[in-house]
């Protein structure tokens, strides 16, 4: 099945937005990131991904309020788009179909089996 | 939050420049928020760095492209507006006569000379390029020392070339000796003398000469002769010339063998209008078949064309003591070191000081090209300048053009049409200019050029010129009226800034800067050669005329002459001598006197000359007494000039005796220096001596009571009864002289154009300022009146300004003028001082002419009745 391509960080920066919900935006999503994979990523790869998805059409996005500390500047707020959304659906459905037809035993075990 | 804690505003200046715009408020926001915090956690040192390495991370492709606007661009090159460019152009031109004219004047004359400069130096740097070989021909030289100074000599000894032949051979594809010929030939009836040449047969393909009939191979034989197209025309018209027998010098029959092309002007042969086989000049001078020592007398030229794959400096250092290993001891002391100097370099670089090539005319090249460069850019500023001060003018329009949709990138494309549609004018009228200035320039040149209208090279370089010209003068009108606000304009609120005026005062100050150094070059120029010409010549020019004598038949007679001439009274005096006393070939370094030292080496001028001599040209003694015929012993009798007798060391020099070539000779008298050679440099020591038949020229001193036409004419009649074979000819020896100063009077000629030049354009261009000045303060004018100033106070207002450039470029233009000029009259051994009056005169002018400029239009502003001035809105 074709779909648009995600990259690994796009997914992942996808997903975050996902969880952020209604906040989501450039510094919380980095933040967000960090906390949830420890990678500490620069501010400007996260809205070079934000912007590749959006042209993508699997983001959209708004501006929303300002703050004090943003110099009274808005933020960009984005949302998943039902594209996104299905995308993303089916990266963890092709996933799942992959984890599914791994015979047992077939990955080198680690750590302590379920 | 502290207030106060803020990013780096390098980092933020930097952000906002590349960032899109689009983009900016959230990355910037976003850097903002995480700033903050990092500043909170880390603090202000750490948030800082950390905010700056995020900025430059976000160098990337996403954040640099621009949006694309959501409104449709403007077409930019609708042909409708280009229609409405020419036509704002046009009204605008016809609208402001003074300044049109002023700029269309400035720049075509600024061109002109530049197509004219452009030309002469092409001219000068395709000289010989007409021989295909010109790569590879070569002259024979010589460094001579003569007391420790190195002399360079373009004339060599007849067995070089046998030896370059012999010795060489390898390197050589052909070696030719040669002998300047100046001779009569005559076939019929028809006598004509003519310059020419003496080579040996390889040369018609060393020249490449351009056969028209016979072939290149015409010379092998002794009694052959080629003429160029231009003499066979003269004897034989329409005729077929090949074949015919000749006569020359009304003693030799020579057979036309073959007419070559005439040689171009920019060729150092292209006076040589015939070619007769060396071998006959061999044949008949006696003197080159029994030199007693033929390494001795340098009186020969040596051409020579190496093998295709010879590198010149490589040959030219292998044949280094081609002549010392062959001379004799005595000629050995003068360390001749033999070279070869290419044909690419004979033009432009033939000075030599110490054995070392110093230039030449490439200075001239240099020096004009630089200056119609000059003058080009001082044009080009004057249209630079009316431009941007009109811009306040045309202020308004760009508001309404902005106003009603054109984008910056159009107004760029209105001026710089505007300003190419200017230089085009221009361009046709210099073209026009040229054409008319070119016999003016042509005669002060000394060149025959034409414009080449067919050539699209010359096309090609004027168009592109004139484009280039025109995007350098339209560029800062065209970017400075173009970045306007309309808003700001259409409110009125437009104000050219304090620093408005300042790039134009720059330029002023630049052409007067150029102005004033050409003023100081003229001056120092013309001082240079007046100087030079104020030197005592040592004898009497006036009246006197030498007649060459190229064959024995006036001297046969000499007596007879004299008496029929000087008896009608046309002539008081008439001699002989082995040269015109401008010029002198011959010098010897066979001499020697008591207690000479025994390492100097000599070289004395030689000049053969019959009695009465120094009567017809009016030397004076210092010592002793002329030639008489009273004494027998004066034929072994030797008269020195007073720089021989300074070079000797002679206390009393009358009646010493000095031996030449080994006969002993008693010096009867000592003559003032006379000026033969160039009146810039020192006077060669330098022996008269008496000979029998001198067999150079004719001396006669005419009758002041006479006219020169009517004793000339009686001087013909009584010649031709005499010698009829002979074509009358002569010179005045006044005329000779005054050639000696060509050279540097006709730089003083062209540095006089180009100063008028620099001055008319830049005055034109301050004569623009002035008017647009007054024009612009017509109201403080008016104003400043009622209040009570007086006309003087509103003339010192309006000129202060212009002074205090022009005393600025006075000040810079003296130490580059000193600088260049102190170079330049280096090279002569006779110069005048560069004092500072001709400084304070230049400058002075400047001034003068300046205030004369700006005075026009800044009295008529102030002579305007307010009430006209303050009354109209």
């Amino acid at each position: 099945m074709k779909r648009t391509y995600l990259g690994e960080f796009e997914e992942i920066v996808l997903l975050t937005v996902a969880v952020l919900g209604q906040g989501a935006y450039g510094v919380a999503i980095t933040d967000e990131l960090d906390r949830q994979t420890g990678r500490a990523v620069s501010i400007s790869a996260v809205h070079a991904a934000l912007h590749r998805l959006e042209e993508k059409g699997m983001l959209s996005s708004h501006m929303g309020d300002a703050t004090a500390e943003r110099g009274g500047r808005r933020k960009r707020l984005f949302s998943v788009t039902a594209l996104g959304s299905r995308t993303l659906q089916e990266v963890r459905e092709q996933r799942n179909r992959l984890w599914d037809s791994i015979a047992p035993q077939s990955l080198p075990a680690f750590g302590i089996v379920m | 939050m502290k207030p106060d804690l803020k990013p780096p505003r390098w980092a933020e200046r930097l952000l906002e420049f590349f960032c899109a715009p689009h983009l900016l408020e959230e990355v910037q926001g976003d850097l903002h928020e995480r700033f903050q915090r990092q500043a909170m956690l880390f603090g202000a040192k750490i948030a800082r760095q950390q905010y700056a390495w995020n900025v430059l991370s976000f160098i990337r492709p996403f954040a640099l492209k621009r949006k694309k606007s959501e409104y449709p661009s403007t077409y930019l090159y609708r042909p409708d507006m280009f229609r409405n460019y020419l036509k704002i152009a046009v009204r605008n031109l016809v609208k402001n006569k003074v300044y049109s004219f002023i700029n269309i004047a400035g720049l075509s004359a600024g061109m002109a000379v530049a197509i004219l400069i452009g030309l002469w130096m092409w001219d000068e740097l395709s000289y010989n390029k007409y021989h295909q070989n010109y790569e590879k021909i070569v002259r024979v030289m010589q460094h001579v020392t003569n007391n420790g100074e190195v002399q360079t000599w373009p004339n060599t000894p007849l067995p070089l070339a046998e030896e370059l032949r012999k010795s060489y051979g390898s390197d050589f594809k052909h070696v030719t000796v040669s002998q300047d010929a100046y001779s009569i030939l005559s076939y019929g009836e028809k006598k004509f003398s003519k310059k020419g040449a003496y080579f040996e047969p390889q040369i018609t393909e060393m020249l490449t000469l351009k056969m028209l009939k016979g072939t290149r191979n015409g010379l092998q034989n002794p009694n052959a002769i080629l003429l160029s197209e231009s003499v066979a025309k003269a004897f034989f018209g329409e005729v077929d010339p090949l074949d015919k027998i000749m006569k020359m010098d009304n003693q030799t029959d020579v057979k036309v063998t073959g007419v070559y092309e005439d040689l171009p002007a920019n060729s150092d042969f292209h006076e040589v209008t015939f070619i007769a086989p060396w071998q006959l000049y061999y044949n008949n001078n006696e003197w080159v078949r029994t030199m007693a020592d033929p390494w001795r007398p340098n009186a020969f030229h040596i051409y020579a064309q190496l093998i295709p794959n010879a590198d010149i400096t490589t040959v030219s250092y292998k044949i280094k003591d081609a002549k010392l290993n062959k001379v004799s001891k005595e000629l050995a002391k003068k360390k001749p070191e033999v070279f070869l100097h290419p044909m690419s370099k004979w033009h432009l670089y033939s000075d030599f000081k110490n054995g070392v090539n110093v230039g030449g005319k490439i200075q001239y090249v240099w020096l004009f090209g630089i200056s119609g460069l000059f003058v080009l850019l001082l044009a080009c500023i004057n249209f630079m300048n009316l431009s941007t001060a009109r811009s306040e003018k045309r202020a308004k329009e760009v508001g309404i053009r902005k106003a009603v949709g054109s984008v910056r990138a159009q107004i760029v494309y209105q001026f710089f049409f505007e300003s190419l549609l200017m230089v085009f004018f221009s361009f046709v009228f210099a073209l026009l200019l040229a054409q008319l200035m070119l016999p003016f320039f042509n005669s002060v040149a000394d060149k025959t050029m034409s414009v080449p209208w067919g050539n699209p090279l010359f096309w090609f370089t004027g168009f592109g010129f004139s484009l280039l010209c025109g995007l350098v003068a339209g560029s800062y009108p065209a970017f400075y009226l173009s970045s306007f606000q309309p808003l700001k304009i259409l409110k009125g609120t437009f104000r050219a800034g304090r620093w408005a005026a300042l790039p134009r005062q720059v330029l002023v100050t630049i052409q007067f800067t150029v102005s004033v150094t050409l003023i100081i070059g003229t001056i120092i120029v013309f001082r240079q050669v007046k100087f030079a010409q104020n030197r005592p010549m040592g004898y009497n020019s006036n009246g006197l005329v030498t007649l060459p004598m190229y064959t024995s038949e006036i001297h046969t007679h000499f007596d007879a002459v004299k008496k029929e001439l000087t008896k009608s009274g046309a002539i008081i005096d008439m001699a002989e001598a082995g040269s015109p006393p401008t010029e002198n070939y011959s010098s010897t370094s066979t001499i020697e006197w008591k207690d000479k030292d025994p390492n100097l080496s000599v070289d004395f001028q030689t000049i053969a000359i019959s009695f009465d001599y120094g009567k017809t040209i009016g030397w004076s003694f210092k010592e002793g007494r002329d030639f008489s015929k009273e004494f027998s012993t004066d034929s072994s009798g030797l008269i020195l000039n007073e720089a021989a007798v300074k070079f000797m060391g002679l206390k009393n020099p009358v009646g010493e005796t000095i031996k030449w070539y080994g006969t002993s000779n008693k010096v009867i008298g000592v003559v003032k220096d006379m000026i033969v050679q160039s009146p810039f440099q020192q006077v060669k020591p330098s022996i008269y001596h008496l000979t029998p038949y001198p067999g150079g020229v004719i001396i006669v001193k005419i009758n002041p009571l006479a006219s020169a036409g009517k004793a000339l004419s009686e001087v013909e009649t009584v010649f031709k009864k005499f010698n009829p074979s002979q074509p009358f000819e002569y010179q005045f020896v006044d005329e000779e002289y005054a050639k000696k100063f060509d050279n540097e009077e006709r730089i003083g000629q062209l540095a006089t154009f180009f100063a008028i030049l620099a001055i008319f354009i830049s005055c034109l261009g301050i004569f623009g300022l002035a008017s647009f000045i007054a024009e612009q303060r017509t109201k403080e004018i008016g104003i400043r009146k009622v209040l009570g100033a007086s006309v003087t106070n509103l003339w010192q207002m309006l000129s202060k300004d212009f002074v205090i450039l022009v005393i600025i470029s006075c000040v810079i233009s003296a130490p580059i003028a000193y600088y260049f000029l102190q170079e330049w009259l280096q090279k002569y051994t006779y110069r005048t001082e560069i004092s500072g009056w001709i400084f304070a005169v230049a400058g002075f002018g400047a001034l003068v002419i300046t205030l004369l400029t700006v005075s026009f239009q800044a009295i008529k502003a102030a002579l305007m009745n307010p009430v006209k001035s303050l009354k109209t809105e």
